[in-house]
């Protein structure tokens, strides 16, 4: 019976410091881990408006974007630097192909990219000054799958 | 029991940490910094921070997005998007994650005030919120 209990104890405590160290594991690992570029980018880019999905600007205006978040669109966005680099990998890796802009003056707007007005010429100004649309970066006024990176025509309605 | 209520308003008057819910810790550390930073016993103000949250600058307020009424959902003055509410009261998320209190007080009274907030203006800010 002695004996049964003993390892009956032994068996709690080796499971119990197995546990133990897994979590010191896991806390160290994750304290040491670089930020995940997705997270901090949905996190960061979430905030005021739609985390625009990243291939909607070429690198070099993502690049642009990023260099002046302190006066992003007339607010202060910015970040702490291991966010801001882990958002410029994320934005670098997964970006949309590059224009014929010069390299000097990237498109900092997706709105006023030639595809983007060609999408959307058949719509009048009216339409854009609608309360519940109110600005064009506002994608999920009329596409419901845009925080998702759903864009197709199909599934678009349009606010009244 | 008689002997509560006066020891209740006396906690009121001098620590507002106490009575700020969920955002305790919190306001209790940025009350202990706003001290060390001033070099003398610093609280949050309730009333000072109502002030402070309502006061046009040279275009927005604090409610321009929050609005006036922070136990609301408000709106960014810029894209439209809903805000959730900042009173813990109605929205338990807020003001528990130093952090992230930091860096949106930097954004935040960089766009309103145009420089950043002092600790006691923090604390003040949050002990207004903390309060409705």
């Amino acid at each position: 019976m002695n004996t049964r209990l003993r390892m009956i104890t032994d068996a709690i405590v080796w499971a119990l410091s197995s546990v133990f160290l897994l979590v010191l594991l896991a806390t160290s690992a994750e304290a040491a881990a670089p930020l995940d570029g997705a997270s901090a980018w949905r996190e960061e880019c979430s905030s005021c408006h739609i985390a625009f999905p990243p291939r909607l600007l070429p690198a070099a205006s993502w690049q642009a974007l990023l260099g002046g978040l302190d006066k992003h669109f007339g607010v202060d966005a910015s970040t702490d630097p291991a966010h801001g680099a882990a958002i410029s990998q994320y934005l670098a890796a997964h970006a949309g192909p590059a224009t014929k802009s010069p390299a000097a003056s990237p498109p900092l707007r997706i709105t006023t990219q030639g595809w983007f007005v060609h999408e959307h010429d058949e719509l009048a100004p009216s339409v854009w000054a609608r309360p519940a649309v109110r600005s064009r970066a506002n994608c999920s006024a009329c596409h419901a799958g845009a925080e998702r990176g759903q864009f197709d025509e199909d599934s678009v309605r349009i606010p009244k | 029991m008689k002997g509560i209520l006066p020891a209740l308003l006396l906690a009121a008057c001098t620590a507002p940490a106490a009575l700020a819910g969920s955002a305790a810790p919190l306001l209790a550390a940025l009350e202990a910094d706003a001290s060390r930073q001033v070099g003398a016993p610093v609280s949050g103000s309730p009333s000072r921070g109502d002030t402070f949250f309502h006061t046009r600058r040279a275009e927005w307020s604090c409610s321009s997005c929050h609005t006036a009424d922070p136990r609301q959902t408000g709106r960014h003055v810029i894209t439209g998007k809903n805000i959730r509410p900042m009173a813990p009261a109605v929205n338990p998320d807020r003001f528990v994650d130093r952090a992230k209190t930091d860096k949106w007080f930097r954004r935040n009274c960089q766009d309103v005030l145009g420089r950043p907030c002092s600790l006691q203006e923090q604390a003040d800010v949050v002990a207004y919120l903390a309060s409705l």
